[in-house]
């Protein structure tokens, strides 16, 4: 649904200003949206000063400072600090990306934090991240067949294989479905980029055998046709992936199919 | 609040099974508007100036005549479905949203019926 403005109880505030670390002389501005749902109030953005000089360099690192020597009660996931889980998918200096693969120097100024775009946020920069779970559900990601599992694995070819190389990758961090306005206006009937390229990803596997359903589920003018190919999910994607190809891809599979 | 699942709300009323033959047709009538549209602009520019024997002579000319329809049809119908989208896209209300779809469609047929009886007049009228 298209919302452009936010609703009164939503805005954003002035937050606090936590007070710079003793002693410390290469300090770094972070700006972090806060909510928290118990306490009644707008959301608002407090200010922290992170010592660089005992601290890791990338923004997860700084928002651990943040955490474990300012101010406890800042809330945000975060597991593998490598990239390889996205958990730490957030809003950074205006792009959807991990925290734990961006570096702090990587941005200018202070380095302003929110959450996921246009989610509904759980608390500071926790998103609820359900109904991208559901799409993701949705789309059935396992191999389906209907011919007798051999004996040992399905096999594949070198060739087959390497079609699933810049889709197997994708981490689910929704740092691309949450940056497509598509997605944002639709979100409850149009997949997302994440959701589609996982969709991609077993539409070509060549051991799959249910391509023609996978099709029918997808062809839909929400599902699958609301990406105009406004690209912001291959510019954010931190894994270098580009979703808009994948479901180009798959417009083409359907048009295959018809003419 | 909603007690359905998750899962049960995105797979909602289920796919549509359609939509690729209005991608396909947007895409079509895209590449056919290119050099439709060129040549609408040429024959615009040709009739500046123009009084209406010399408008109608050029106009009325079968190969000019079915060229502007040609183009009239694919830009319309180009047209219509891209505006459909933004509606889609852009009007959350359910009710404002169906109207707006009706307007379109009307707005485009009463448009197209308008240029093709301003060509036919120009054809075979006086």
């Amino acid at each position: 649904m298209v919302q452009l403005t936010l609703p009164k109880n939503s805005q954003l505030t002035e937050g606090k200003v936590w007070p710079k670390p003793a002693g410390a002389t290469n300090l770094r501005e972070y700006r972090v949206y806060r909510w928290n749902p118990d306490d009644g109030r707008n959301p608002r953005v407090d200010t922290y000063f992170v010592d660089m000089d005992d601290c890791g360099p990338m923004i997860l690192d700084g928002l651990l400072y943040i955490k474990n020597k300012i101010d406890p009660t800042l809330t945000f996931r975060r597991s593998c600090r490598e990239g390889i889980c996205g958990s730490c998918a957030m809003n950074i200096d205006g792009a959807n990306t991990l925290a734990c693969t961006k570096g702090a120097d990587e941005v200018k100024g202070p380095i302003a934090i929110y959450p996921l775009p246009h989610m509904p946020v759980i608390k500071d920069l926790v998103p609820d991240l359900t109904q991208f779970y559901a799409q993701h559900r949705s789309i059935e990601p396992w191999l389906q067949t209907t011919t007798a599992a051999p004996q040992k694995e399905w096999k594949q070819s070198r060739e087959d294989r390497e079609k699933l190389d810049g889709l197997y990758e994708c981490i689910l961090c929704a740092c691309c479905s949450t940056s497509c306005p598509s997605y944002w206006w639709n979100g409850d009937r149009y997949l997302g980029p994440a959701v589609l390229l996982q969709a991609y990803r077993w539409l070509i596997d060549s051991r799959d055998e249910a391509t023609g359903e996978r099709l029918d589920n997808l062809e839909d003018p929400f599902r699958l046709y609301r990406c105009h190919t406004i690209m912001n999910c291959a510019n954010v994607c931190p894994k270098g992936l580009n979703p808009a190809k994948a479901i180009a891809e798959i417009k083409k599979m359907m048009v295959a199919r018809q003419v | 609040m909603s007690m359905r699942t998750p899962l049960g709300k995105v797979r909602g009323l289920g796919s549509a099974k359609s939509g690729t033959e209005h991608f396909w047709q947007q895409r079509i009538t895209a590449l056919a508007n290119v050099p439709l549209m060129f040549f609408l602009v040429v024959v615009v520019i040709a009739t500046i100036g123009a009084d209406y024997a010399q408008a109608k002579a050029l106009l009325g000319s079968p190969f000019v005549a079915i060229g502007v329809l040609a183009a009239v049809v694919s830009g319309l119908v180009h047209m219509r479905l891209g505006m459909q989208v933004i509606i889609e896209d852009y009007i959350p209300n359910e009710a404002m949203k169906i109207g707006a779809l009706y307007l379109n469609t009307f707005a485009t047929v009463l448009i197209g019926i308008a240029c093709v009886w301003a060509v036919a007049k120009l054809s075979f009228g006086a």
